[in-house]
């Protein structure tokens, strides 16, 4: 399975492979392309209609809701006395709904730009610096490409807890000899309390987003033309002038990429919240809220809805606006776990 | 690395000046490979020690909002300047030993942090397999005798090797199907394409009660029924079903959410592919008569295997860690139990890490043989660049 158009996660080819060509040159025949219209409109309208039914059902009273289904409203389109606006303004005052979206941007924003630069760094130099071990390490990077997340929660919620604690009671010894006592059991450790903090949930997103955004950046930082880091070395440019000022600068396409990729990731993470930030109102964030919502009330449905829609707006805002960039994140990313 | 031979500075592909080869004594390659693990350690030490100090000082002093706003500046700029901060010290170091030691303090954070989030757990969460609820006592295999013989996880293993069957295949056959279709027409392409699309943006959660709506159920004769599913079915003169408690084809219902919100990714990335496909292949093929459903059997699907095998794998891997729409749309009820809902659920709700930790060795295995074939596939991609 080597080569092909997209097992190289090529940000540049899948660039070049966006602009439409068209219309096949064989189907020229108007009744086929009627055909296929047709064929494509119904899968649409399969595909969306989960969707639009959840967005006029957010919009209608509690008691049109439960009298009549969502699709009964384009009989009475113009009857306003079914549409509010109620349902959004509840959930999001005492579903709490507020306070969760404002939670998901503080969780969303840094857990996207800290891998980011990090990545940044080690692309550079996993692409244009010579070092022991550059070979090794980026193998390692690409084999933890697909390890799941699963894997890590026990043992990171361990250490969120209690800090890590190692033992080194082989140094008993040393240290009886040196204090005069008997000492069995040595251990040394940083108390750590990360659970149901945001940093934890940062350094956690951080974590498990890092393998995939080194990979991406250094397969674009790598195909950077070498002329170019060549002559603004003879201009004198050190690694750091070079980064920010050439490569950075340069790599606008392959960060957004990912930072778009990475950004509705956390967004509409639902499994990392849960385990390192936890229920609580305070932290909680819209996913949470929205399963919260889903188990407590699990029939007012102009709450669900709402509070559902709530937490597709940005991430369909972000879609619809950066759609190109989000594409070629996902194409590059293709082989992420 | 005792007695390293300074490298070449700043070599790119086509390598840098050579500059001439100096020995250094065992003494300062001791210095060198310790200020690079200095080096590759400050960044991440730093990041934390400044952003746990400021959330610190901030708790319960200033408003929550506050405190975000501040954390989103600090944890957007933070890692930044401790990099510069980083960088600025090395260049106080000789230069020879400066040269040597930057890689590691640009590349070192990275694999710390890797280290600490991945590699780390991976061998404990290996230690704590072997380990009781709590993670202290040893417990042998029993937590693997656990996995394979307790009727809700084989319920599981068996649930998640049809989702492996049933859902990439779904999906990347709709998504290959509509890609060869939205690829006809002309000027709406893109539109159509962003519609089946759309569903990737959306949380899986937000997807399950999108789809939890779309089942809903009442009892007949309590009301009309406002689930469309329902409302189709009741219409053409059936009884309403409570769709999720539908045993086994419960599981089908929800593999349906998976296979909407993952066509679009199969779509997009054949639909690429497929616009690879030489022209002058396909103008061959017409003019030789072939019809438009031989050319797509016989060109364009085995042009774009490689394709469509990549969309496979990093399906069948999204699929293993489905949990989400599990655990939103039933809780795992009514036989409806997957691998990654049963990690979870012995981990946080039963609080066994042990067999959550054995669950989760056997979702690692079961990776393994993709993570082999990424890493042959990058070496052999290396070899010829």
């Amino acid at each position: 399975m080597s080569g092909g158009p997209v097992t190289v996660p090529d940000i540049e080819k899948t660039k070049a492979a966006q602009p439409t060509r068209g219309s096949e040159g064989g189907v020229s025949d108007p009744r086929s392309v009627q055909v296929v219209r047709v064929i494509v409109g119904i899968i649409i309208i399969l595909w969306l209609i989960p969707t639009v039914g959840l967005l006029i059902t957010s919009l209608r009273t509690q008691g049109a809701i439960e009298t009549s289904g969502w699709w009964t409203v384009f009989g009475s389109l113009f009857d306003t006395s079914q549409w509010t606006l109620t349902n959004y303004q509840e959930v999001l005052t005492s579903g709490g709904f507020d306070s969760a979206f404002v939670n998901t941007l503080i969780v969303a924003v840094p857990s996207t730009v800290m891998p980011i630069t990090m990545a940044a760094f080690a692309a550079y130099a996993f692409s244009w610096m010579e070092f022991k071990g550059r070979y090794f390490l980026f193998v390692f990077v690409v084999a933890l490409l697909v390890v799941p997340l699963q894997v890590a929660l026990i043992p990171i919620l361990r250490l969120y807890a209690g800090g890590p604690e190692l033992n080194i009671s082989f140094l008993s010894g040393i240290a009886g000899a040196i204090s005069g006592y008997d000492v069995e059991r040595v251990t040394a450790g940083i108390p750590l309390s990360l659970n149901g903090t945001f940093l934890g949930v940062w350094l956690a997103h951080m974590g498990f987003g890092l393998p995939l955004a080194i990979y991406l950046l250094r397969n674009f930082m790598g195909s950077l033309p070498s002329e170019l880091m060549e002559s603004a070395r003879i201009d004198g440019a050190d690694h750091f002038a070079i980064f920010t000022r050439l490569v950075i600068p340069l790599s606008v396409p392959a960060l957004a990429s990912f930072a778009i990729f990475q950004f509705l990731w956390v967004f509409n993470d639902f499994l990392v919240a849960l385990v390192f930030l936890g229920e609580t109102a305070d932290v909680r964030v819209l996913t949470i809220a929205l399963n919260a919502l889903n188990g407590q009330r699990g029939e007012a449905w102009h709450l669900l809805t709402a509070g559902a829609f709530i937490s597709m707006v940005l991430p369909l805002v972000v879609f619809f606006s950066l759609q190109r960039y989000f594409v070629r994140g996902l194409t590059a990313g293709a082989v992420k776990g | 690395m005792a007695d390293v031979e300074v490298q070449k500075p700043e070599a790119g592909p086509t390598g840098g000046a050579a500059y001439p080869k100096e020995r250094r004594g065992f003494g300062s390659s001791v210095l060198v490979v310790v200020l690079s693990l200095v080096a590759a350690l400050a960044v991440p030490v730093l990041t934390y020690v400044l952003l746990n100090g400021t959330f610190n000082a901030m708790s319960g002093r200033v408003s929550a909002v506050l405190v975000g706003v501040v954390a989103i500046i600090i944890g957007v700029v933070g890692v930044f300047a401790m990099y510069t901060l980083v960088d600025l010290g090395i260049k106080r170091l000789p230069d020879n030993i400066g040269r040597t030691v930057q890689p590691y303090a640009w590349a070192g954070p990275a694999v710390v942090v890797l280290g600490i989030y991945l590699v780390y757990p991976a061998i404990n969460t290996v230690q704590l397999s072997f380990a009781d609820a709590t993670g202290e006592g040893f417990v042998g295999w029993d937590n693997y005798r656990y996995v394979f013989s307790d009727p809700a996880m084989l319920r599981s293993l068996r649930n998640t090797l049809f989702w492996i069957f049933v859902v990439p295949a779904a999906a990347v056959s709709i998504g290959l199907g509509f890609a060869v279709l939205a690829d006809k027409l002309r000027r709406t392409e893109s539109i159509a394409k962003s519609m089946i699309f759309l569903p990737m943006a959306i949380s899986f959660v937000g997807a399950g009660i999108v789809w939890r709506f779309v089942y809903s159920f009442r009892v007949e004769g309590s009301g009309e029924q406002i689930g469309i599913l329902n409302a189709i079915k009741v219409g053409l003169g059936g009884a309403p079903v409570d769709w999720l408690a539908v045993v086994p084809w419960n599981n089908l219902l929800l593999m349906v959410i998976m296979i909407w919100l993952q066509t679009g990714f199969a779509m997009v990335i054949l639909s690429g592919a497929i616009k690879g496909v030489p022209e002058d292949m396909l103008e061959a093929a017409r003019l030789d008569g072939a019809t438009e459903i031989q050319i797509f059997w016989r060109i364009i699907v085995p042009t774009i295997m490689s394709s469509i095998v990549v969309v496979f794998t990093t399906m069948i891997i999204g699929v293993l860690k489905v949990f989400d729409i599990v655990w939103v749309m039933t809780g795992g009820q009514d036989g409806t139990e997957v691998i990654a809902e049963r990690m979870i659920r012995n981990m946080f709700t039963f609080r066994n890490f042990g067999r959550g930790a054995a669950v989760a060795v056997f979702m690692f295995l079961a990776v393994i043989p993709v993570m082999y074939i990424n890493v042959r596939r990058f070496r052999e991609e290396e070899a010829t660049r």
